[in-house]
């Protein structure tokens, strides 16, 4: 029953994650043109990573977002992107990277092709972990905000030289699709289409690597994961320490020990597994206590 | 088992006002605008090209 139950969630949570995918990249002219949506709905950036240059994008992606008004002229700080993802960390936690990201519903279904799957030792994933952190940092907010090259320009480091998902989402469809763009593809594109590779061939045989390792967006909501509003709570009276929820998360959480753990997506697939429904999301109040009894 | 540090929810609801004031402070000083300008213009640098 518990495997039933757990399939359906599955189900259905991919169906959210495709229809927003959808939904989200729903610009079918862009595609048909070449060309990108160029409409009001753009003032606003997508919860998730979405880059804004793919045809079909109907809104602007955080990171690219957050990167472009980083000044390093004015020393402009990025108020309102950092705002609006800070607000939706703290309401819900990395809750959007389980629910609505079209790379991570990518790297899902990538990882459901039948290859042997491996496990990266406990030490080595530790320390990749702290990576998305450092990304964060040094090529989102740091080189951005304070790097000028000699003309005075900056340069969105993230974007340009790791983020997988513009080179699948803007990259390939436009050089595609436009000629001019082909004959201007160069080593750049290269590195980052090599990238892009080492991501999906990473994908099949570990769960989420690019969540796990290296998205500079899953960082930022995971330092919000502890204090958000959604809470992962673990009745410890109902909870008879099977370990089934341990052993279902793939992205290697222990939800009894640390349910709240900066490492969750809230995928919900514990709770779905869980044989005494001893785990389940709340919203935290004044009268939540985390702590064990 | 262990226990789990509990933040007091009052913090989370000042954070969340300061992110909300954040946002309407970037709003204010023109930033959606920025946003809109690169969001509506193809990046050269996310898709690769330069």
């Amino acid at each position: 029953m518990g495997n039933n139950r757990l399939k359906k969630h599955g189900l259905i949570r991919k169906g959210v994650q495709a229809a927003w995918g959808i939904i989200s990249n729903g610009y079918l002219k862009g595609f048909l043109t070449a060309s990108i949506y160029k409409g009001p709905l753009k003032n606003f950036c997508v919860p998730g990573m979405n880059c804004y240059s793919c045809p079909g994008a109907l809104g602007a992606c955080p990171i690219g977002a957050m990167q472009s008004i980083f000044d390093a002229r004015r020393r402009k700080f990025a108020f309102y992107v950092v705002g609006y993802l800070a607000a939706i960390g703290l309401l819900v936690g990395r809750f959007i990277c389980g629910w609505l990201c079209l790379f991570g519903l990518i790297e899902e279904l990538l990882y459901k092709i039948p290859v042997p799957k491996l496990t990266v030792p406990k030490k080595l994933d530790k320390i990749m972990r702290y990576f998305k952190y450092a990304i964060l940092l040094v090529m989102v907010f740091a080189l951005p905000f304070f790097y000028r090259s000699k003309v005075g320009s900056g340069d969105p480091f993230f974007c340009k030289y790791i983020c997988p998902v513009g080179t699948l989402e803007g990259g390939i469809p436009l050089v595609l699709l436009r000629s001019s763009m082909r004959s201007a593809v160069g080593a750049l594109f290269r590195w980052k289409f090599a990238i892009l590779i080492l991501c999906v061939l990473a994908s099949m045989f570990i769960y989420r690597p690019f969540c796990k390792y290296i998205c500079p967006l899953g960082a930022f909501y995971a330092l919000f994961q502890k204090v958000s509003l959604l809470k992962l709570s673990c009745d410890k009276d109902a909870c008879v320490n099977c370990g089934a929820c341990a052993k279902t998360c793939k992205m290697n959480v222990d939800p009894v020990q640390k349910p709240n753990s900066a490492e969750c997506i809230r995928c919900g697939e514990c709770t779905k597994v869980c044989p005494k429904n001893a785990l389940s999301f709340q919203r935290k109040t004044l009268n939540h206590n985390l702590s064990s009894k | 088992m262990t226990k789990e540090k509990s933040v007091p929810v009052w913090i989370t609801y000042i954070l969340l006002i300061a992110a909300i004031v954040s946002c309407l402070f970037g709003a204010y000083r023109g930033e959606i605008k920025t946003v809109y300008i690169k969001a509506t213009n193809i990046c050269m640098e996310c898709i690769g090209i330069g």
